[in-house]
């Protein structure tokens, strides 16, 4: 942090021009995820059974839906960070494009297929 | 060194095989019973109770989770600048195990033995 000009140094942003942002929110939602799956393995752990029945009728609460919600946007953002970070680093040729424009998708394509189900379930029982 | 490899590892694991069995079962609950059946039928036997496969990711899933939990918030405090010296370093490496192991023994005693 020794060089550059004395405003470069208050913005903080280095030569990525998003400074710490990414490092930042990955650590954020580690915590979400923290407190998130904790509630989700002690939720699943505690239902009487996983059957059909059971389970719609659990996802159609809202303190659910919206904790199942939340878990889904936390997770999928912190998995896209930090396989965006394994990535950039093992691969340096034009293959590290490819690959992050696959994530993007499959971490957007999986998080709008879960999202959808868990707000049909909530707000339609999940008839088909 | 291990430790933190296998932090990169259980995230990667978690992130496919993880986050494909979650929407997948979101996508069959929200599909209609006979597609949530389906799902069912990959993990569990006719009376309910998990076969191989469901054994198998259940367990190595629950594994995979604790150990990036607990090798997680070990990176959380060297994040803050602390636990570089090298022989508390190694024994919070050694710390992750012990934790994954008991989380994962005592999740499916609950399961198993206590809920039954």
């Amino acid at each position: 942090m020794g060089s550059g000009t004395e405003i470069g140094r208050v913005r903080g942003l280095g030569s990525a021009k998003s400074g710490a942002h990414h490092w930042w929110m990955h650590r954020l939602t580690a915590g979400s995820n923290f407190l998130l799956m904790l509630w989700f393995l002690v939720s699943i752990a505690r239902l009487p059974a996983l059957d059909y029945a059971t389970v719609i009728a659990w996802l159609q609460t809202p303190l659910a839906a919206v904790p199942m919600l939340l878990l889904v946007i936390s997770v999928f953002a912190h998995f896209r960070m930090g396989l965006q970070t394994v990535i950039e680093d093992y691969q340096h040729d034009e293959t590290r494009v490819v690959a992050l424009v696959l994530l993007n998708f499959y971490v957007i394509g999986m998080g709008a297929l879960a999202v959808f189900s868990i707000l049909k379930i909530a707000f339609s029982g999940g008839a088909a | 060194m291990a430790v933190s490899i296998l932090h990169r590892a259980t995230g990667a694991a978690m992130a496919t095989a993880g986050a494909i069995l979650l929407v997948w079962w979101l996508v069959a609950a929200a599909s209609g019973a006979d597609a949530y059946r389906g799902f069912l039928d990959l993990l569990t036997t006719a009376d309910g109770s998990l076969n191989v496969v469901g054994y198998i990711l259940g367990i190595g899933l629950s594994f995979t989770f604790f150990q990036h939990m607990g090798s997680g918030v070990r990176h959380l405090v060297m994040d803050v600048g602390a636990n570089f010296e090298l022989k508390s370093n190694k024994r919070s490496a050694q710390l992750t195990w012990l934790w994954s192991v008991c989380a994962t023994i005592l999740f499916w005693v609950y399961l198993l033995v206590v809920k039954g």
